[in-house]
């Protein structure tokens, strides 16, 4: 199971190094929002201080969209579903490995952003622990969520449209969270953010055994 | 026991009826040529065959495990080289059949005897799939398939793009396969060359099977018996 | 066909019908001219008489839907796809009226027509997101078999995700301006809880009434692709006897 887990991880890792998206498109993507958002709200300081959190997680979401369209698409071309098929690993397995190939990728987009809003939005690390436990836990989360739902729309005719509309909303229970546990991690409002890392923790466990579960039928439907 | 026995099988695309009732007995060690014009269904019958497709209805059984409940039982044992050759651009080639033979749980050595068997040079084994001609690419396809010793080949159009050298090694291939006591299906419009292999010629026609004759002239020890001539 | 079979209506769900329709006369004279008016709310507070039966109706079409999904993932079984794809219907239409009327309602009762910082509204918006994004995946189209595991996941995992999205949400608001439980308040008149009671019989009798309608529209449309199918078979099989080779490629 765990050699299954780390063979389709180390895959799809090897298919981004060698391809580069994530690094060369989507990062600069991601901190393009970022600046964009700056401009967008530059006129008061305070409110770029006050939205820093939620901006942050907001733009990880559209970067989840892409790398998630990205992984179910290094399987849906040329017809590589077929041989993971055929091979006859466990789904769970490869549901597991996608979503921590897809939770490296992100989170490596995440320590640019990081830098990103303490160079430009003038942020502060109240506590460094809590900031890394939250990117780490809503990541394995958005990743979980992101991979079961890359796999659903893989057939689909519309599937870069109805990824997003499905995921989206989904995901706004992480939004909210990650966005509180940041505030407390950026000293930007006085909540208990270790609570709220208990609630994403919750959502990533939810829907993971709910990914492991579902990706063997959905895997079938091709 | 046969390896393959369909009866009256018929297998949807979408709302479109692919296998529209498909009998078919097929024994260890033979060598069926499946012929038929395009769009006849001869694709979606190998597809099926390797437990890639639910039966809409008809009873299938494929390696003694039935169609409609254990068909990742089945994939674990078929090699199927479809139209497209199931390799990930940006791995090299020794990276795809590596990545192959970890998931199918075969050790790693064999990767490097496939390559050989189908003449993929030693130049070639650490160029990313993406780069290679749609020839080579066809030829690690092939070492895909060889290196899973399947019980049941599965071969759509194996001579499709391939130079002389390379179809003498597809033959060579399923000859070794069937002298293995594997059984090959093959879906080809090269009649000359397939005909030469082929134990049984099957015509599939609107996505049933319409003539089926055991070919006598290559059949020198017969394992096969005469079968419903038509 | 004759226009008996392609009808979805019957003896049950006319008079299922009639019974709603009475109903819903009888909850606009309750609700107008019966129930008081509250000492705070004034007039607006009758807006609950279809608020709360529409709320109640999400949950029960949510449900139905999330029994539908398993059933169709554990047993392939067509009559529970279609039953989960026809609350899900359904309740979009109850997400719709439960939207609507709360943010009427807002409007007099906490000046403003939307409020961030109340639970069940965001909750009910997030899910009713869910729900549009679960029908438009249903209107994709492509191999029924592969739309409806699809589907049924997504239905499970909207389902399964409620309790954690409303927990979030209360906790980000933090301010509930919802009444707490406007049926165990206690200071609710008589009058008001009876309406109250009607509205909820009367949207439990439409959501049966509306399934009733919807999944025989389903079953009917499963039935024509079984009859085209019949038909593409049959041509199928024609091509097989004329035996003509070059045919169109598919």
């Amino acid at each position: 199971m765990f050699a299954d887990i780390w063979l389709v991880t180390n895959k799809d890792l090897r298919i981004e190094w060698r391809s580069r998206v994530t690094l060369s498109q989507v990062a600069p993507f991601a901190l393009t929002v970022l600046v964009l958002f700056g401009f967008a709200l530059d006129a008061n300081p305070e409110v770029l201080t006050a939205a820093t959190s939620g901006l942050f997680w907001l733009t990880v979401l559209f970067v989840a969209v892409v790398a998630v369209q990205r992984s179910t698409a290094i399987e849906t071309a040329d017809g590589a579903r077929r041989a993971l098929l055929l091979a006859g690993i466990e789904p769970s397995s490869v549901f597991v490995g996608k979503a921590l190939a897809i939770a490296v990728q992100i989170l490596g987009v995440e320590v640019l952003m990081v830098g990103g809003v303490l160079l430009f939005y003038d942020a502060t690390v109240e506590s460094l622990p809590l900031l890394l436990a939250t990117c780490a836990v809503a990541t394995l989360a958005i990743a979980a969520s992101g991979t079961l739902l890359g796999a659903l729309v893989a057939g689909v005719r519309a599937r870069e449209t109805v990824l997003p509309i499905l995921l989206l909303p989904l995901l706004a229970p992480v939004l909210i969270a990650a966005s509180r546990a940041f505030d407390d991690a950026l000293g930007v409002l006085a909540v208990d953010g270790w609570a709220w890392l208990g609630l994403l923790a919750g959502f990533g466990i939810v829907n993971a055994l709910l990914g492991m579960l579902a990706y063997g039928p959905l895997l079938e439907e091709t | 026991m046969s390896i393959v026995a369909l009866r009256d099988a018929v297998v949807l695309l979408g709302r479109f009826p692919a296998l529209s009732g498909v009998d078919l007995e097929v024994d260890a060690a033979e060598v069926v040529l499946l012929q038929g014009p395009n769009g006849a269904g001869k694709s979606t019958l190998l597809r099926f065959c390797a437990g890639l497709l639910r039966p809409h209805s008809g009873s299938a059984v494929v390696l003694g495990h039935d169609l409609r409940e254990s068909r990742p039982a089945v994939r674990r044992s078929v090699g199927l080289l479809g139209h497209d050759t199931a390799l990930y651009d940006d791995l090299t080639v020794t990276e795809n059949l590596q990545f192959l033979a970890r998931a199918s749980r075969i050790e790693i050595e064999a990767v490097g005897s496939a390559l050989n068997r189908l003449g993929v040079s030693a130049r070639l084994h650490d160029v990313v799939v993406g780069q290679l001609s749609a020839g080579q690419r066809r030829r690690v396809a092939l070492a895909g398939v060889a290196l899973r010793r399947p019980e049941l080949w599965l071969l759509d159009e194996p001579h499709a793009g391939l130079d002389q050298g390379g179809r003498d090694l597809v033959d060579g291939l399923v000859a070794d396969a069937a002298a293995d006591g594997a059984t090959v299906l093959v879906a080809s419009h090269e009649l000359d060359r397939t005909l030469e292999l082929a134990t049984r010629r099957v015509t599939v026609v609107g996505g049933t099977i319409t003539t089926d004759v055991v070919d006598a002239a290559s059949v020198t020890d017969p394992p096969v018996q005469s079968k419903q001539e038509s | 066909m004759s226009a008996d079979a392609v009808n979805t209506g019957s003896r049950t769900t006319r008079l299922l019908g009639a019974a709603v329709l009475i109903g819903v006369l009888a909850l606009i004279l309750l609700g107008f001219f019966g129930a008081p008016e509250d000492d705070e709310q004034r007039d607006a507070v009758r807006m609950i008489f279809v608020h709360l039966p529409s709320a109640f109706g999400i949950y029960a079409a949510m449900a139905t839907t999330a029994v539908g999904s398993v059933m169709w993932l554990w047993k392939r079984s067509r009559w529970w796809d279609i039953v989960a794809h026809s609350s899900a219907e359904i309740g979009v239409i109850f997400c719709g009226l439960t939207l609507f009327t709360g943010s009427v309602w807002g409007r007099p009762t906490w000046n403003t027509y939307w409020d961030w910082g109340d639970v069940r509204l965001v909750t009910t918006l997030i899910l009713f997101l869910m729900l549009v994004g679960y029908l438009a995946l249903r209107s994709a189209g492509g191999d029924e078999n592969a739309m409806a595991t699809r589907a049924a996941v997504v239905g499970l995992l909207a389902a399964v995700n409620v309790p954690i999205i409303n927990r979030s949400v209360e906790w980000w608001s933090n301010r509930t301006l919802h009444q707490k439980s406007s049926l165990t308040d206690g200071n609710l008149e008589d009058l008001t809880l009876f309406t109250l009671f009607v509205g909820i019989v009367v949207w439990a009798l439409f959501f049966v009434w509306a399934m009733i309608h919807r999944f025989r529209i389903g079953w009917l449309e499963h039935q024509l692709r079984d009859i085209d199918l019949e038909t593409a078979l049959i041509q199928r099989r024609a091509e097989a006897a004329t035996e003509s080779s070059g045919e169109e490629s598919r």
